[in-house]
């Protein structure tokens, strides 16, 4: 099928996550992505361990951001290898990094450079926290960005310390961010002929991902977040919002009225709080009511009851119940991915359909410098 | 110039996944026009956090809604319907999140749209595709979240399920949506072809967790293992987590665990020269971690690791973050204005261009507020 984004090209001097997921959607979804890494060890990411799972010699972490993209190796402290790489992006549409500030002027890639070299192009930059003030030096790292941001402070019950979400939210939102940013600037590009410098942080993400909860409490007198004493889904909303133990398992009510939860589930107790403002104030006395009566019996019965009435509802699911399931199957989710070595793992496909189309890709990532040969040919470097 | 200034964009979509893309849409420049229902309106606009309204309004929808026209469009009048339609055939972009079925019913779906308008980009968002077993179910966060196996990975292994306390699927199926229309407005001034873009809150949520879901699919299917103490990513060794110190809370994410030991003065870590035992004996070298660092301060802590670049920060709340001059420095606030003279703070677009921030001083608008305006504006 055709991808919307074909005949775009894109040189990724990314590391780690952020910036690659967000190269990772743009090869999905049709670009042509060339990582530019350091010869012989690659960029950084390679080498990090989750549950030190390797394949062809890099961690399956590289693997899913990395895979369906080429590979160019270039030392761009190398003034043979940096002409080569200035060449190249005066063919290129797209370029992407995320040195700290600082870095790409001291080699000689910073925007201005760049845009001489190539006014159509698009330069867009990940950095932690911006390029000025007392956090420019600090590692752009997820869980120091979410720790920073407050983020912390929402997830988990009143008593727990604060909690970081247990994956890399950071990175992924600001991804998506800089995905956003280039592909504006395309759309400009194609109205005007000029190319744009694009900048996005990890921190301005992560404080736009909260971007509802600040709103509030920046115009209600910035009172401090509060948690549920247990089973706590979000530190804004009212009472039932949350988990609840039953007999076998979990379940979670999202926003429901509480008066018509009382009669579905004939819990008289429940009968005094009848006003929303009794929710938000009330909210741990409302959740103990019902945290008494969902653990006298199993999910499937309350979820009998609740669901047929219309009720926000679901039982609460690991990945196992979740990938046995028919719901899963039919997305048709997941995709195998052959590596260089012959070696094979199974990972995710693009989130996004055009025309009702799933977008596959069954290209692996590439080792370093896998594609110098052929794309020094094909750009005539 | 704003980057999608001179695109216009109907956005028929409620509560929070499609109307969080249509505002990054309208920061980015576009024309974002609101279409809401009779009798109230996008249902966000009483659906409440802390239980507090600005001038009348949900603080979630200010948040989410600035920015925008609003009018008030009756799908279900004939006449109300031709002018919509007329206002559709000029557009660049659509988006809706109803309910599968809903749009066929209405008659916007993308086949009815396409047809009086071929280069449109049409985006919607469901909660779970619009096949299979869960194709009917309410899309909405918490309940996507509960399916999706992410609230197994917060908090330490002796909790339940903990939910990630912000509304991260729709955010992320709205980011995602934001991607795939962009994408076919490059298209679209390539080729002059529009195009139907779909995604759904389960995969958005799948795609979010693509480092645990593809781990679960090439270990076995082994259940997620959260640390007993200071979890903070549970596929992660020593010493990646949140600690209490004696006056607050630090982060340190990863980084060698004997070299920490060094530097802090703490014994036991550095007695694990393996580094495959950062990960095996994690709960150990955790809770060693978090006795140790109780005794000084965040200040201390950091003086000492920061210098060694070793990463770390300080665990902030939102009242010490933004007296900090590292967040004053982004300019991340804005205050915005209704029309009606009411005047809020809020965020602005993440997203620089040009080395420039965007903003809008553009209060959220009242419930069909710009029907009139609008509709003269475009069909006379």
């Amino acid at each position: 099928m055709k991808r919307p984004l074909e005949g775009i090209l894109v040189l990724e001097f990314c590391q780690f996550m952020a910036g690659p997921s967000a190269g990772l959607k743009l090869a999905d979804m049709g670009a042509r992505v060339i990582k530019i890494e350091r010869p012989v060890h690659g960029e950084g990411g390679r080498q990090i361990a989750l549950k030190n799972i390797f394949y062809d010699g890099s961690g399956i972490v590289f693997h899913t951001a990395n895979r369906n993209k080429e590979s160019f190796a270039a030392d761009l402290k190398n003034p043979e290898d940096l002409a080569i790489v200035k060449k190249l992006i005066g063919q290129a549409d797209v370029m992407t990094h995320n040195f700290r500030p600082g870095v790409m002027e001291k080699i000689g890639l910073d925007y201005e450079t760049a845009k001489a070299l190539n006014p159509k192009l698009i330069y867009a930059t990940v950095t932690g926290y911006g390029t000025t003030g007392p956090w420019v030096g600090k590692p752009g790292q997820d869980l120091l960005a979410q720790s920073i941001s407050g983020l912390n402070h929402l997830t988990g019950d009143c008593n727990d310390t604060p909690t970081p979400m247990a994956l890399a939210i950071s990175d992924m939102y600001c991804g998506t961010h800089l995905t956003q940013g280039i592909l504006a600037a395309l759309v400009k590009r194609g109205k005007t002929g000029r190319g744009s410098w694009v900048e996005v942080s990890l921190l301005e993400s992560t404080l736009d991902l909260q971007f509802e909860v600040l709103t509030t409490w920046l115009n209600s007198g910035k009172q401090k977040p509060q948690r549920a004493k247990q089973g706590a889904a979000h530190a804004f909303l009212k009472a039932p919002y949350g988990v609840y133990e039953t007999k076998n398992g979990h379940l979670v009510l999202g926003i429901s009225n509480i008066v018509e939860l009382a009669g579905l589930l004939g819990n008289d107790k429940l009968g005094k709080f009848t006003t929303p403002e009794q929710c938000f104030n009330e909210r741990d006395e409302i959740m103990d009511i019902l945290r008494q009566q969902f653990i006298t019996n199993t999910t499937e019965h309350w979820l009998g009851i609740l669901e047929p009435a219309g009720v926000w509802c679901s039982q609460v699911m690991g990945f196992k119940e979740l990938t046995s399931h028919e719901a899963f199957k039919t997305l048709r989710f997941m995709q195998d991915i052959t590596m260089k070595d012959g070696s094979c793992f199974t990972t995710v496909r693009c989130p996004i359909r055009f025309n009702n189309e799933r977008l596959f890709s069954a290209k692996g990532a590439p080792r370093v410098g896998e594609d110098n040969d052929k794309i020094k040919q094909e750009f005539n470097l | 110039m704003k980057p999608l200034q001179d695109i216009l964009v109907i956005d028929f979509s409620q509560y929070l996944s499609g109307p969080a893309a249509s505002l990054k849409l309208a920061d980015m420049g576009a024309r974002v026009i609101k279409v809401e229902q009779p009798n109230g309106g996008d249902p966000c606009r009483d659906l409440l956090m802390a239980n507090v309204r600005l001038d009348g309004t949900s603080s979630m929808f200010s948040a989410i809604n600035r920015n925008k026209e609003s009018i008030v469009v009756d799908l279900k009048n004939a006449d109300e319907k031709a002018r919509i339609m007329q206002l559709i055939a000029k557009a660049d972009v659509l988006i809706q999140n109803f309910r599968p079925g809903v749009p066929e019913r209405l008659g916007i779906d993308y086949e009815s749209v396409k047809a009086i308008n071929p280069g449109i980009v049409y985006g919607t968002i469901s909660g779970y595709s619009i096949e299979g077993p869960w194709a009917k179910r309410p899309g909405q966060d918490l309940l996507v979240q509960a399916v999706s196996g992410v609230t197994l990975l917060s908090g330490n292994a002796n909790k339940g399920p903990v939910p990630l306390g912000i509304a991260v699927a729709d955010l992320m199926a709205g980011a995602h949506l934001v991607q795939g229309i962009l994408a076919g407005l490059v298209q679209k001034s390539i080729t002059g072809e529009g195009c139907k873009v779909s995604v759904n809150m389960l995969e958005s949520m799948l795609d979010l967790q693509f480092e645990a879901v593809t781990l679960f699919h090439n270990d076995g299917g082994q259940p997620v293992q959260r640390t007993a103490s200071n979890n903070a990513q549970p596929f992660l060794g020593a010493p990646y987590g949140v600690y209490q110190t004696a006056d607050g809370f630090m982060a340190l994410a990863m980084g060698s665990v004997t070299k920490l030991g060094e530097l802090i003065g703490c014994k036991t870590l550095t007695e694990y020269a393996d580094p495959a035992s950062w990960f095996t004996s994690r709960d150990v070298l955790k809770q060693a971690l978090a006795d140790h660092l109780k005794t000084n301060s965040t200040a201390h802590w950091l003086s000492i690791l920061e210098p060694a670049d070793f990463w770390c920060a300080e665990v902030m709340d939102w009242d010490t973050l933004i007296e900090h001059d590292g967040f004053k420095v982004i300019e991340m606030l804005q205050d915005v204005t209704t029309n009606s003279g009411f005047t809020y703070q809020t965020t602005r677009c993440p997203i620089r261009f040009d080395g420039k921030t965007l903003t809008s001083p553009v209060g959220f608008p009242k419930m069909g507020e710009h029907t009139v305006s609008v509709f003269n504006e475009f069909l006379n």
